[in-house]
C-alpha cells in the first residue's frame, strides 16, 4: 500500500538515496579536487599527498574539537568542528609551507622534471600517513556533536503524506553551504585580486609571468595557503558527514584525481564538475532500482530482479574506470585542461 | 640361579606395571596450547581436568580407579603437529579417549587421520567449523560446542517468532559473516520468510550510504546486519537510520556489544539478535565450582570442556571398561535423555547410578544435548535493546 502519488514517491526515494548523497559527496570531491587541480596548474605536479593532506588537516580540527568541547564551548545547534575548522587550517598551512621548504624548494631551483615533483609527494604522503597515524592513531574517531538533522525521514513522511520519507542531516547541508562560500570565495580571489591574478598568470605561462615582475615565491606560498583551506575543509567535511579514519583518505585520492582529471587538470571549474559527474557516476551505477521502477511503471511491468547495474563493492572501479577512459579518449578532460 | 632370579624380578616389575595400568586409566587433552588460541586454552585444559579430578576423587569411577591426563599441544594451525601429536598419545601413551581438539582445522586432521583409524573416542570442546556435522568418523567423534550454522537458524526462527516475512540481509565479507549469512539464509527460507537481497559489505570504510541505498530499494522494511559492532556492522546501522532506511535490526553475536547502544543511543531500541551461550543453573553452578579452583569458568568454552571431559568419564563408567569402542557406544546415552540429570560436580552421582546399571541424561554446565550426529544443538540468548542488551529468552 503506498500514499501519495506514486511519481511524486519515486522522486523521493530518488531523492534521499541518491541526488542528496551524491551532491554531499561530490561537493567533497569537488574541494578535494579544486586543492588538487590547484597544485597541478601552479606547481605542475601531481601531490599525492594531497589525501593525507586531508587526513592531517582533519585530525588536528578533531583534536581541537575535543579541546574545545573538553572546556565546554559549543557552537549551539552546529557542530563544534566548525570552530576548530580555522585552527586546523592554521596548522596544515604550516605544515605544507614547511614540507615546501625542506622538500620541493630545492627541486624547484634546480628545475626538476615534474616526475620528481610527483615521487617526491609520494614520500611526502608517507610521512604524512605515518604522521596522522602516530598522532591519533589508524581507528575511527568520534567527534560530532550539535544536532545530527535538520529533519528526519519519519517527520517527513507524516508532513509530506507520502510513503517515502527524505532526511536531511545537518552535515549534508553544511557540506553543500561550506563548499559554496568556499568555491565562491576561490573564485573571486583567483578573478579579481592581484595575488589571484598573477597566479592565473603564472599557471598560463612561467617565463613571462616572472617577465612581468611577479614574484614566483609569493605565488608558492599563496598556492600552498590555498592548498591547506581547501584539504582541510574538505578533509572535516568528509569526515563530519560520514566518519574520520586515516586510511580512508588514501583511498578517495583515486575519486579525487578522476574528478580533477574528468574536469581538465588545472581548472578550477572542472575540478568541480569532475567532483559532482563522478559522484554521480559511483552513487547512481551501484543503485537499486526496483523500488523506484515499482513506483513508475504499472503493475504488470513491475521488475523481479534489483536492476542494480553494480554491486556497490565495485563503487571504487566506477571512478578507475571513468579515469581510464578519460585519459584513453580525452586527456585533456572537459574542460581542456594540462595533459599529464 | 641367576636367571631365576632375574625372571623373578621381570615378574615382579611386570606384575608391577601391570598392577598400575589398572589402576590408572589414561586419557589425552589435546587443544591449541601454543597458537592462535593459546589465551583460551589457558582455562579450557584445567576445566577439562576439574572434570577428571573429580571423577578419580569420588572413588567410584571404575572401581575406585584414577585418570591421568596427557596433554598435547594441536597448536591450532598445523594440521600435520596436531596429527603427530595425536599419534603419540594414541599410540605409544595409549589414551583411552581425546578431549580436543581446539581448532576446526586441527580437529578434522585429528579425527581423519587418528581417531577414526584407531577407533578412539573424540570430543571437542571448540571446533564450531559446519564441514565437521559431515565428517566421516564411525561414530567416533562428537562436540560439545554447536556449529556455526546453527546460530544461523536460531536468528530465523527469532525472526520468524517476531513476525518478520521479508527480509534484507548484510554480512561482513569474510568466512564468518558468509557462514552466518548463507545459513540465516537458508533458515529464513525454510520457515516462509523472503530475502530480497543478500549483499557483503567491507569493513573499515567512512561511508556506507550506498550499500544501505540498494539494501533498502530491494523491498524489504527490516535488516539483518550480520557483522561487527566496530566495525562496517555499526556504519550500516548508521547509515540506514540517517536515511531513514531501517528502524530496527536483526543482529548476530557478533553486533552484541555495549558499544553500538553508546555509539547510536536511542535509535537502537528494539534491535534484537542471538547470542551464543545459555543461562542455566549448571553454568552457573560449574562457574562457582571454576572460580574456587582459579579457573575462569566465564571464559570462552571453559563450560564445554569440563563437559567434553565429564561425557569421557561417564561413558567409560556406562561402557564398565576403558575398552575404546566400548567407550564410544556409550556417549550418546549419557548425554541425552533418559535419564536422571546430572550437573557439574554431581559426577559421584551420576558414576553410582551407571555402576548399578541406571542410566543418566548428562546436563552438564552448557546444556548438552546431541543431535544423531553427535554434536549439541546449542543453546543461545535471545537478546533485545530496551535500554541496553537484554536476556529475552533463551533457545
Amino acid at each position: 500500500m503506498t500514499e501519495g502519488p506514486e511519481f511524486l514517491n519515486a522522486l523521493i526515494l530518488l531523492s534521499n538515496y541518491v541526488v542528496l548523497p551524491a551532491i554531499t559527496y561530490g561537493s567533497q570531491l569537488a574541494l578535494g579536487a579544486l586543492g588538487v587541480t590547484l597544485v597541478f596548474g601552479i606547481l605542475r605536479f601531481s601531490n599525492f599527498a594531497h589525501g593525507d593532506t586531508m587526513a592531517f588537516g582533519a585530525m588536528v580540527t578533531i583534536l581541537f574539537t575535543w579541546w574545545f568541547q573538553s572546556l565546554g564551548i559549543s557552537f549551539g545547534q552546529l557542530p563544534t568542528a566548525l570552530l576548530a575548522l580555522p585552527v586546523g587550517i592554521l596548522f596544515t598551512i604550516v605544515i605544507l609551507l614547511l614540507t615546501d621548504r625542506l622538500v620541493y624548494r630545492y627541486y624547484r631551483r634546480i628545475k626538476s622534471k615534474p616526475i620528481t615533483f610527483v615521487m617526491l609527494s609520494v614520500g611526502v604522503m608517507f610521512v604524512m600517513t605515518g604522521l596522522v597515524r602516530f598522532i591519533i592513531g589508524p581507528k575511527d574517531q568520534n567527534f560530532a556533536d550539535g544536532a545530527r538533522f535538520i529533519f528526519k525521514a519519519r517527520d517527513f513522511k507524516k508532513w509530506a503524506g507520502l510513503s517515502e520519507g527524505l532526511a536531511l542531516r545537518s552535515s549534508q547541508l553544511i557540506t553543500i553551504v561550506v563548499t559554496m562560500l568556499l568555491v565562491a570565495a576561490l573564485f573571486w580571489f583567483l578573478q579579481k585580486t592581484k595575488a589571484g591574478k598573477s597566479m592565473r598568470a603564472y599557471s598560463d605561462n612561467e617565463e613571462l609571468a616572472l617577465l612581468s615582475g611577479i614574484n614566483p615565491d609569493t605565488v608558492v606560498r599563496v598556492t600552498w595557503i590555498l592548498t591547506a583551506v581547501l584539504a582541510t575543509t574538505a578533509g572535516l567535511l568528509y569526515s563530519l558527514d560520514k566518519s574520520f579514519k586515516p586510511f580512508v583518505f588514501f583511498q578517495l585520492l583515486l575519486p579525487i584525481f578522476a574528478s580533477a582529471i574528468v574536469g581538465g587538470l588545472g581548472k578550477p571549474i572542472g575540478a568541480i564538475a569532475g567532483g559532482f559527474i563522478i559522484a554521480f557516476s559511483e552513487v547512481c551505477l551501484t543503485y537499486v532500482y526496483r523500488k523506484f521502477l515499482i513506483y513508475l511503471l504499472p503493475e504488470s511491468m513491475e521488475p523481479e530482479t534489483l536492476v542494480q547495474l553494480l554491486s556497490t563493492e565495485y563503487k571504487f572501479a566506477v571512478s578507475f574506470i571513468i579515469l581510464v577512459l578519460v585519459l584513453l579518449i580525452a586527456p585533456t578532460g572537459l574542460f581542456k585542461g594540462k595533459v599529464v | 640361579m641367576k636367571k631365576t632370579f632375574l625372571t623373578a624380578a621381570l615378574v615382579v616389575v611386570m606384575t608391577a606395571t601391570g598392577f598400575a595400568q589398572s589402576s590408572v586409566v589414561k586419557v589425552g587433552i589435546i587443544l591449541g596450547f601454543t597458537g592462535p588460541i593459546e589465551s583460551l586454552t589457558q582455562d579450557m585444559a584445567p576445566g577439562a581436568e576439574l572434570a577428571f579430578k573429580e571423577a578419580s576423587d569420588s572413588g567410584l569411577f571404575l572401581g575406585g580407579k584414577r585418570i591421568k591426563v596427557i596433554r598435547g599441544d594441536s597448536t591450532c594451525v598445523d594440521a600435520a603437529a596436531a596429527t603427530a601429536v595425536a599419534e603419540r598419545l594414541v599410540t605409544s601413551d595409549k589414551v583411552v579417549a581425546i578431549m580436543g581438539a581446539a581448532c576446526s582445522g586441527a580437529t578434522t586432521a585429528v579425527v581423519n587421520n587418528v581417531s577414526v583409524p584407531n577407533g578412539v573416542v573424540t570430543i571437542s570442546p571448540s571446533a564450531t567449523s559446519p564441514a565437521l556435522s559431515t565428517i566421516k568418523d564411525k561414530g567416533y567423534f562428537f562436540r560439545t560446542a554447536p556449529s556455526d550454522a546453527r546460530q544461523g537458524q536460531v536468528l530465523a526462527q527469532v525472526a520468524i517468532d517476531r513476525g518478520i516475512k521479508k527480509i534484507a540481509v548484510t554480512f561482513t565479507n569474510n568466512d564468518y559473516g558468509k557462514g552466518l549469512a548463507d545459513s540465516f539464509v537458508s533458515g529464513f527460507k525454510k520457515l516462509g520468510g523472503k530475502v530480497t537481497i543478500n549483499a557483503p559489505h567491507e569493513d573499515g570504510k567512512a561511508d556506507y550510504s550506498a550499500e544501505v541505498g540498494a539494501l533498502a530499494a530491494s523491498g524489504a522494511d527490516e535488516l539483518a546486519v550480520l557483522g561487527y559492532v566496530d566495525q562496517g556492522g555499526l556504519g550500516i546501522i548508521q547509515a540506514s537510520l540517517d536515511a531513514g532506511a531501517f528502524k530496527r535490526f536483526v543482529v548476530g553475536d557478533g553486533m552484541i556489544g555495549q558499544s553500538i547502544i553508546d555509539r547510536i543511543g536511542d535509535d537502537m531500541i528494539g534491535t534484537f539478535g542471538t547470542l551464543p551461550g545459555g543461562v542455566s543453573e549448571g553454568r552457573a553452578k560449574f562457574v562457582q565450582m571454576a572460580t574456587k579452583a582459579g579457573i575462569n569458568g566465564e571464559g570462552p568454552y571453559v563450560t564445554t570442556s569440563y563437559d567434553a571431559a565429564a561425557l569421557i568419564v561417564l561413558a567409560m563408567q556406562a561402557a564398565g571398561s576403558t575398552n575404546r569402542s566400548a567407550i564410544r557406544s556409550k556417549v550418546m546415552m549419557v548425554a541425552n535423555a533418559p535419564g536422571e540429570k546430572i550437573l557439574p560436580g554431581e559426577l559421584a552421582k551420576g558414576l553410582k547410578i551407571l555402576k548399578a546399571g541406571g542410566d543418566v541424561d548428562y546436563v552438564g554446565a552448557s546444556s548438552v544435548e546431541f543431535n544423531d550426529v553427535g554434536e549439541v544443538f546449542g543453546t543461545y540468548r535471545e537478546m533485545e535493546i530496551k535500554k541496553s542488551f537484554q536476556l529475552i529468552q533463551v533457545r
